[in-house]
């Protein structure tokens, strides 16, 4: 249960459990239609990373920018991208965001703010520096984050972007999602990098390394981040701790770990019942509550596969719109 | 010379200053232009093309940035995708190869992927080639064109002339989409005629720089020289080639290519880039599949040799195309003992 006080008023507390209800019952949803082969490629779920995106994305605005990756449902469902758009990407539909031609990993939403995901798992942070030096240059005050997970700390252009933007002062918040594993792996067995204060401020700039499962500590954490980019003070590095509850993507068989690890994750680290727990013990919401935003959440989702259900595939005739502007 | 390239006013420009100017038009017009790239302000670039623009425009639209390729390519994206116009200069063409990623799987592909909700108008600068640009060896001298040529999203624009140089730059920094401009350095120097007043050549477009009824050359960039410099020597023995310079690498010209070997029956491709994979293989492909029945001998080409590019003059030399060899291919073509 989370002890952090917050600023935040009861009705956005709410409105942030019920978008990462969407988000978890969008994967949930996902990774159904999946199994029934309804959905094809890969699909990378963010179960039991809800929190980050959700805490970050109370400081944004619709018009910042955010950079997603092949784990990017959450970044973009957080961001208020429409979960009808979202899931009709997902199903290859020409009413999704991208048309169909993206797909899951390469989904955006630029109506609100989404500059794409890179599943190339470094490629969008220079996006996101670029934006944030485009923003600088055009003399506007909107802000760029660039999610990346543990797995990005392995490219050497994640550096060059740090470097890059620390030199240029850009307002860009840099946010790592260390879910453990990069497809496998666990983090220490590829990440040399442990102290975050110390390396942050090598590149010259601020970074802070905390627990991603409390959005009200993600919410707290982003708040000095979000207010120097947003005052031209330069980057920050975010770096939180969370778990990726499913496999790399769905289907994954996740021989490198234990069914015990996980449920014990799933009991212990679940986002959702970490926020519920601190809003029944506030008052802020009692259990029958509690079930009306999950049934509203659930419906919001339902209602969204049945769009993308009813909604055409693409003309095959069209394969080649939009290679070129 | 053509009166396109004296306008109202002409004056002799180098290349190199084409280049400079076309920046310069663009970024007065608009100051969402932006150059980009390792030493590009005060000191003028790699090889000083954008001298003097750091002074006028300040960091505001020029701006020294560290030396991070790829870094660079995708900052250029971002801030493509949000309003501005970056033009990237690569200080060699072959430390692009760091930047491939950022080039080719994203701003190639962010129109398409994003099913064009956006678009990424970049210009990718990038110095090219060897010749007259000597020893200077392996990571200095190559030409790479055929990498990006072949990525779809991507437009690769190639220019010979100042003319050319300035017109198809001032489009390309207009262009929607990302566009590779290759500029070959042993060009920088070469003088031609360039008007005063604003003009754009449009990209996609090749040219006739040279009229002929017995076989065509294809040749672009440093190797239009040489293949002018072989047709004036065939002229003298009684070949009259067309010579044409494709100018736009991709998207090909093809109504102006096809249209010259259906009148002069033979073919002959150039290109200065190694042998294997290269653009004159697009070329003889397209040409074999749209003028077969027209064709009076095989498809020929004369290209760079399949090595890095050596050191020392003596080895150097042996691997570049040159005239002479262009002259025999024609003559064989024409079956001209």
């Amino acid at each position: 249960m989370s002890k952090i006080e917050t600023d935040l008023s009861p009705e956005i507390q709410l409105e942030m459990l019920k978008t990462m209800l969407k988000i978890r019952y969008f994967e949930m949803t996902a990774g159904s239609l999946y199994k029934r082969g309804l959905l094809k490629g890969g699909v990378h779920a963010c179960i039991g990373q809800e929190a980050i995106p959700v805490g970050i994305s109370a400081h944004l605005r619709t018009d910042d920018y955010i950079t997603s990756t092949h784990r990017g449902h959450g970044h973009h469902i957080a961001k208020g991208a429409d979960v009808k758009r979202l899931m009709a990407e997902l199903m290859g539909k020409e009413t999704g965001y991208c048309k169909g031609r993206g797909g899951s990993m390469h989904v955006a939403a630029f109506e609100v703010g989404s500059l794409g995901a890179f599943p190339i798992v470094a490629a969008g942070v220079p996006c996101a520096v670029g934006a944030a030096f485009s923003m600088m240059h055009q003399g506007k005050d909107q802000v760029a984050v660039a999610y990346f997970g543990d797995g990005a700390l392995g490219q050497g252009t994640i550096y060059e972007a740090f470097n890059l933007a620390s030199v240029l002062k850009l307002p860009v918040v840099f946010v790592c999602e260390n879910n453990c594993f990069a497809v496998s792996t666990r983090t220490e067995a590829t990440v040399a990098l442990k102290d975050i204060p110390s390396f942050a401020a090598s590149f010259g700039f601020t970074g802070v390394r905390e627990n991603g499962q409390d959005v009200l500590n993600v919410y707290k954490t982003a708040r000095a981040a979000i207010t120097r980019a947003r005052e031209n003070q330069g980057p920050t590095l975010l770096y939180f701790d969370t778990y990726r509850f499913e496999g790399h993507y769905f289907g994954e068989p996740e021989i490198y770990r234990t069914r015990e690890e996980v449920q014990k994750s799933r009991d212990e680290l679940d986002p959702i019942d970490i926020f519920s727990a601190y809003l029944l013990d506030a008052g802020m919401m009692n259990k029958q509550s509690r079930d009306e935003i999950e049934i509203s959440a659930r419906a919001e989702i339902e209602e969204a596969i049945e769009f993308a259900k009813q909604s055409p595939d693409p003309n095959p005739e069209e394969f080649a719109k939009y290679v070129y502007a | 010379m053509s009166t396109r390239e004296q306008g109202t006013s002409p004056r002799k420009l180098s290349y190199l200053l084409a280049i400079r100017e076309a920046m310069q038009e663009e970024m007065r017009r608009d100051k969402n232009v932006i150059l980009l790239g390792e030493d590009v302000a005060r000191h003028g670039g790699g090889f000083g093309v954008s001298k003097e623009l750091w002074e006028e425009f300040g960091d505001a639209q020029v701006r020294n940035t560290p030396i991070s390729e790829n870094c660079l390519a995708g900052m250029a994206l971002g801030a493509a995708m949000t309003g501005c116009r970056p033009i990237l200069e690569f200080m060699f063409m072959d430390f692009s190869a760091l930047a491939i990623d950022q080039i080719c799987n994203e701003a190639a592909k962010v129109s398409y992927m994003y099913g064009g909700q956006t678009n990424a108008p970049i210009v990718f600068r990038c110095p090219q080639g060897g010749l007259s640009y000597k020893s200077a060896g392996a990571h200095h001298s190559q030409s790479l064109e055929a990498w990006y040529a072949h990525i779809p999203g991507l437009k690769v624009v190639f220019p010979a002339t100042p003319y050319d140089a300035k017109g198809l730059l001032k489009a390309a920094i207009r262009d929607p989409n990302p566009v590779v401009y290759i500029e070959h350095k042993a060009l920088y120097s070469t003088e031609g005629l360039v008007p005063e007043e604003e003009y754009l050549i449009p990209i996609g477009k090749a040219d006739i720089k040279r009229s002929g009824n017995q076989a065509t050359i294809i040749a672009a960039g440093y190797m239009l020289q040489y293949a002018l410099e072989a047709a004036q020597n065939l002229a003298i023995e009684g070949i009259e080639v067309e010579v044409i310079d494709p100018r736009t690498l991709n998207p090909m010209d093809e109504d102006c290519i096809f249209t010259s070997i259906r009148k002069t029956h033979r073919v002959v491709l150039v290109q200065e880039a190694c042998r294997s994979g290269g653009v004159a293989a697009e070329w003889g492909m397209r040409i074999n599949e749209a003028c077969f029945d027209w064709l009076d001998a095989p498809i020929t080409r004369v290209a760079g040799a399949d090595v890095p590019i050596p050191y020392a003059q003596s080895l150097e030399n042996k691997v570049w195309p040159n005239p002479t060899q262009i002259v025999d291919v024609v003559k064989n073509a024409c079956y001209f003992k």
